[in-house]
């Protein structure tokens, strides 16, 4: 028998609910089960809507006030994170599990310089003496900052470019070295030259300090040559999961089929200067336009049939490692 | 046929000592120039701090420019003054990055609409309505949303709102700076087609800038690519793709993500 490795993070049949104002509550996660392998990258692919931000907020029990969890459980190292107390939550936050936001102008302190600003969060954490913490600090900007540590360390955000932002933002994640870092759109607000600087600092980080890494986007191209897994989210729902080459390279629910045929492919243009247009979804995926009953995705696939509307497919697996919930799929 | 616009070495210098810069004096245009014809677009990308943003404001007369020309259909746009100038700016309209932003979030969609077009006194109040149902269904939006506040609108309906205002003065040029970037995938492919669309019914002329070249290959006619404000490459876009010739082109290419890439990547383990 061979070593069977053990997930670090098992999240089953996780629901979550948001009320508004007249009480009404809207569902924005339903079922959602997956599992995380230590040191895997699970790029998570959702639009607006989709509930790819709450369930990132979900699993460190950041949702906001009107927000609850409804069913599931999320074991974090063998801990149910949602039946944690709230010491035990603040032994997980920050310092085992670490969160990353997309915009690291609003993250940052905008008077204090960068270097205070990991040595912070170290020291919220870790009670060590002034000697030990600097030092600490000075390793951990290292990390992400190998040839200018020091002037980085004295600078403030204002002075910093975006992906150095971004950097310090990394730093003040990886500070207390947790084995899990959620990212939502870490890369978004970069441009693409930077955008690619981090996710080579993310993958070297992942080789270097073991880390496993949910990546929140919305732009599947990201994932490419990046992510090991991808798990698509569409109102709330899976709706495919599997090896991250397989899904890109070819994806099976009409969602993710039709999400990936609109997004521009520059080598494909015509050459005599012909324009054409793009293959858009129609409709849009706001909570108001999501059906009742059914698949999510009916109201806009192209594939959709009379059983769609009638009840909700299942996840089904339709091959080593992907698998899908559409009825197409169903035997 | 004659270009709608004409720029020529268009310079923008920022005085050093009231930026927080090292350097005295920041050149954030350094002798632009390139020409825009009628219903065609020019896509401008670039990485961060390459001009494209400072361009798209001397070009919509929102920044004085230090040297150089701005020929729009024979007036230069420089040398205008501003009563004269006041006459010309509803020709050129821009579009910014987060509708969410540009847009007044205690106004309902109507009044976002109308007011361009009172402020133009070409209309009565009747002709405002109608006119404003018409720019809506240009845009793929109805006069359901009429009394929504910006708030109530996803972002593609948001996106669609601030290009039926831009549309609102009769426009010949719109400039489009990062219009599709806040956007998810799919609503960008919408709003591309959307702006595709109307350059064929309306004859509009785009300059799209944006740091997808992906997106910029495919919505546009021409591609300049910018660099410590310059313009270092400019040609049609299907050659900017096959065949780049500066660096930064290159550079820019290699760090475009793409699905086709993935595909490919998985078919040779």
């Amino acid at each position: 028998m061979g070593l069977e490795m053990t997930a670090l993070l098992a999240v089953q049949d996780l629901h979550v609910s948001y009320r508004s104002r007249g009480g009404i509550a809207f569902q924005a996660l339903t079922g959602v089960s997956f599992q995380l392998m230590p040191g895997e990258i699970l790029g998570v692919l959702g639009e607006s809507g989709s509930g790819k931000s709450t369930l990132a907020a979900s699993l460190l029990r950041l949702l906001p006030e009107h927000g609850q969890i409804t069913k599931g459980s999320v074991l974090f190292e063998g801990k149910d994170i949602l039946q944690a107390g709230s010491v035990e939550l603040q032994g997980i936050r920050g310092s085992r599990i670490s969160l990353i936001f997309q915009e690291p102008s609003l993250a940052l302190h905008p008077t204090m310089r960068a270097g205070e600003q990991v040595r912070q969060v170290l020291a919220a954490h870790e009670s060590l003496p002034k000697r030990v913490l600097k030092e600490k600090t000075r390793q951990v900007l290292a990390t992400v900052f190998p040839e200018e540590e020091g002037r980085i360390s004295h600078s403030y955000p204002h002075q910093l470019s975006g992906g150095q932002r971004q950097r310090v933002l990394i730093a003040q994640s990886i500070a207390c070295g947790p084995s899990l870092i959620i990212a939502d759109e870490p890369t978004a607000s970069l441009d693409p030259t930077t955008q690619m600087e981090i996710l080579g600092v993310f993958q070297s980080l992942r080789e270097k300090l073991d880390l496993a890494m949910i990546f929140i986007t919305h732009n599947p191209a990201l994932l490419a040559g990046f992510a090991d897994r991808v798990l698509v989210l569409y109102g709330g729902r899976i709706v495919e999961v599997g090896a991250a080459a397989t899904v890109l390279a070819s994806p099976q629910h009409p969602y993710t089929k039709a999400l990936f045929r609109s997004v521009p492919r520059p080598l494909e243009r015509p050459r005599n200067g012909e324009k054409v247009k793009l293959p858009a979804i129609p409709g849009d995926s706001l909570p108001s336009s999501l059906p009742s009953e059914g698949c999510p995705f009916e109201p806009r696939c192209a594939d959709r049939m009379d059983l769609c509307r009638k009840r909700e497919p299942e996840l089904i697996r339709i091959g080593g490692t992907q698998a899908v919930s559409c009825f197409k799929f169903e035997s | 046929m004659q270009p709608l616009l004409n720029v020529e070495n268009l310079v923008k210098r920022y005085d050093g000592k009231r930026l927080v810069a090292l350097q005295d004096e920041l050149s954030a245009l350094d002798g632009v120039s390139f020409s825009l014809f009628p219903a065609t677009t020019l896509a401008v990308v670039g990485e961060s701090g390459s001009g494209k943003s400072t361009l798209a404001l001397c070009l919509a007369c929102l920044e004085p420019p230090t040297a150089g020309c701005i020929w729009l259909e024979g007036k230069n746009l420089v040398a205008l003054g501003e009563a004269e100038r006041r006459k010309v700016r509803p020709q050129i309209q821009l579009i910014f990055q987060d509708p969410a932003n540009s847009l007044n979030p205690r106004w309902n969609v109507l009044e976002i609409l109308t007011e361009p077009l009172r402020l133009q006194g070409k209309f009565n109040s009747e002709g405002i309505e109608r006119r404003a149902s018409c720019l809506l269904e240009q845009v793929g939006l109805s006069m359901h949303i009429a009394t929504r506040s910006p708030a109530e609108l996803s972002g593609g309906q948001r996106q669609r709102l601030a290009i039926a205002r831009a549309l609102a003065p009769g426009p010949k040029l719109l400039i489009l700076d990062e219009a599709l970037s806040a956007l998810d995938c799919s609503v960008q492919a919408q709003i591309a087609n959307l702006l595709m669309e109307l350059q064929t019914s309306l004859g509009m002329t785009y300059l799209f800038i944006t740091h997808d070249l992906a997106m910029g290959v495919h919505i546009a006619d021409e591609i300049a690519v910018m660099h410590q404000g310059r313009i270092v490459e400019l040609g049609p876009a299907e050659k900017i793709v096959t065949s780049p010739h500066h660096e930064m082109t290159r550079q820019l290419l290699a760090a475009t993500p793409s699905i086709a890439q993935a595909t490919r990547l998985a078919r040779e383990p």
